[in-house]
């Protein structure tokens, strides 16, 4: 059902051949603040940081999509919990980053631990609707809970700070919050690169391949699969995390079941299974629509049809059209 | 607790289950027969109502925008299945999830380009008086037109499927597709058909409930999500489970609110409760989904054998 990755160990010189292919795009995004200004483009480095945040959560997506193969249809949900999580401790006046990180990491996980537990005992449709119940039920949850702002959300004025060794990083300065997020996205895209070809990864890939069949190698398939749902709900709520402090606002919307499908979108439209899937597509899906929201009124009605496009004539996504298919990889 | 409340909103999670009934026969037998995921069915209860309420201003009779309402949306759906849908359903779900997703976004903006974001939709003036069911309880006439109307289409279904040649082909394709393929039936013909007729249910929904709710873009996102609900209670393409789920859904839903709303103020300040029962009873329908796939896997009524 979806391409498999590439197995053979790569050859000694090809880490050094990606590296400097990676060197310039890196050289961009490190420099992108720098050159917005030079540019005059300030404004833009928003939108940076949003594909930033949302790279992360599609990498989340992704790692149980791609990798698990367990189409789940929820994952707003701890993108959701990881906002309101950060957004209330601020708002009720802690202001600790670091404290905001753990507690985001540890309800988000804990959250994906109960649903992952009972989703992962059904399978196919029904793990896509169970999966999509939970988050819906958090929807409505969020919407009555009118302390905190309710079905209107809640705005934050403050933002997380990190203090080490006397200096005080301040996510409201935008400069600050893109490198913060830069670095939560590269260090998501190295330990993802870093599972893919260890043992755990190749088990994941084995049980995506053919569940039963990996379980009768003797694989412990569920518990696999509940640590790889638990770890892309804990990542989830990071950007969720980061997402509060960039908008500064939290509503319930960021839960609603179309917000999870964008989410599965930016993963199928980047490259299902990938490395690089979940950062490709939420720049090109975010980047379409402010590049036609800024010609169009009706920005959504184009981005539909590029989407089909997509579905029609590019099956494996964008990283698919640059990455020419592995010979012996099984379709 | 008066009985009478009770009564009267019973009548109303009947009306609105019936409802959601219309939207989950066309979505159980394309998700069950074709193994197709389409999120674009609730972007079909839009255009059935947004096409109601321009042709209802455009003929000044209601009745007149409705049924031609059926007609264009049904015309529509197949069009939509046979010039898109169709290439989808020997993909994987991923790729269907992209494409009707994508059609949500095209049908939402394309709805706001032509008519607006919203359109006026109102019951018709003969209708708009109550009736006095039992004494002390007045009921709005034109819920009990959309009661009649669903209670009639859900029996016209029942039939077309229980007792037609058309509707034996239709069960013989959810229960097993290759095997009635094989025995010559043409599967792909026959279900542009039924794609147009549970295209046109979507429109009699949408323009029906359009006077209750609002007809506006997005309208068919939450819906659509109930209505999948339903069909998963029911059991995937069974028309009987759908008939069935959409009644408890419906029950459970509009009940809920009521019910739990007077209960959470015996506890809680009459803010917090109102807030908090329709928030219930939302929870509680998946509750219930989650009760029933915990006994039956495969739903109340497993089409598949």
């Amino acid at each position: 059902m979806l391409p498999a990755e590439p197995r053979a160990p790569a050859p000694a010189a090809r880490p050094v051949a990606a590296l400097a292919a990676l060197a310039l795009p890196a050289a961009v995004v490190l420099a992108l603040p720098w050159l917005l200004q030079v540019l005059g483009l300030d404004f833009y480095l928003s939108l940076a940081s949003r594909i930033v945040v949302y790279a992360i959560a599609a990498t989340s997506l992704n790692l149980v999509l791609g990798y698990g193969g367990l189409v789940s249809f929820g994952h707003a949900a701890f993108f959701g919990i990881g906002a309101y999580v950060t957004g209330i401790m601020i708002s009720e006046g802690v202001q600790s980053g670091g404290a905001h990180l753990a507690a985001t990491i540890l309800i988000t996980a804990l959250a994906a631990l109960l649903i992952g537990a009972i989703s992962l005992r059904t399978r196919g449709v029904y793990f896509i609707m169970i999966t999509l119940a939970f988050a819906q039920m958090l929807f409505f949850l969020a919407n009555s809970v009118k302390g905190y702002g309710g079905d209107e959300g809640l705005t934050i004025r403050a933002r997380s700070l990190f203090s080490f060794a006397g200096q005080v990083l301040d996510l409201k300065n935008p400069l600050a919050f893109y490198y913060a997020a830069l670095a939560v996205l590269a260090l998501s895209l190295l330990a993802l690169a870093r599972f893919v070809p260890s043992r755990f990864g190749r088990a994941v890939s084995a049980l995506r391949d053919d569940d039963l069949r990996a379980e009768a190698i003797g694989f412990p398939t569920y518990r696999y699969k509940l640590v790889l749902f638990v770890a892309a709900g804990a990542l989830g709520g990071v950007a969720g995390a980061l997402s509060v402090n960039l908008q500064g606002y939290v509503s319930p919307n960021l839960l609603h079941w179309t917000q999870s499908g964008t989410l599965m979108v930016m993963v199928i439209l980047g490259g299902v299974g990938t490395v690089w899937g979940g950062l490709a597509g939420a720049a090109a899906l975010l980047l379409l629509e402010e590049v036609l929201g800024s010609w169009t009124e009706h920005g959504n009605f184009w981005t539909g049809w590029v989407l089909l496009a997509v579905v029609l004539f590019a099956r494996r996504g964008l990283v698919g059209l640059f990455a020419p298919r592995q010979a012996g990889t099984v379709r | 607790m008066p009985g009478l409340l009770i009564l009267e909103q019973t009548l109303n999670g009947l009306q609105f289950g019936l409802m959601l009934f219309l939207l989950a026969a066309g979505l159980t037998l394309v998700f069950g027969v074709m193994d197709m995921v389409n999120l674009a069915h609730g972007s079909l209860y839009m255009v059935g109502a947004f096409v109601a309420a321009w042709l209802v201003k455009l003929s000044g009779s209601f009745v007149l925008g409705v049924a031609g309402s059926v007609v264009l949306t049904g015309l529509f759906g197949m069009a939509l299945e046979a010039g898109l849908l169709r290439t989808l359903y020997t993909r994987d779900h991923l790729s269907q999830v992209l494409a009707t997703f994508a059609l949500i976004l095209i049908l939402n903006d394309g709805v706001k380009m032509l008519f607006g974001n919203d359109l006026p939709l109102s019951a018709p003036a003969a209708l708009g008086g109550p009736v006095e069911l039992l004494p002390g309880l007045p009921y709005p006439a034109y819920r009990l037109l959309i009661l009649g109307v669903g209670v009639a289409l859900a029996l016209l279904l029942y039939l077309l499927v229980q007792h037609t040649r058309l509707g034996a082909l239709v069960r013989a394709g959810a229960s097993n597709r290759e095997m009635a393929s094989a025995m010559g039936t043409n599967v792909t013909r026959l279900f542009t058909g039924v794609f147009g007729i549970g295209a046109a249910l979507c429109a009699v929904a949408g323009a029906l409930l359009g006077p209750l709710l609002a007809v506006q873009v997005g309208m068919g996102e939450n819906i659509l999500i109930t209505a999948f609900v339903v069909v998963v209670i029911g059991g995937i393409g069974s028309i009987r489970g759908a008939l069935v789920g959409a009644i408890l859904v419906g029950a459970i839903d509009t009940l809920g609110r009521t019910l739990l709303q007077h209960l959470f103020r015996e506890f809680l300040s009459p803010q917090w409760a109102s807030a908090a029962g329709p928030a219930a009873a939302s929870v509680a329908v998946y509750v219930f989904m989650a009760v029933v796939l915990a006994i039956k896997p495969q739903g109340l009524f497993p089409a598949r054998s």
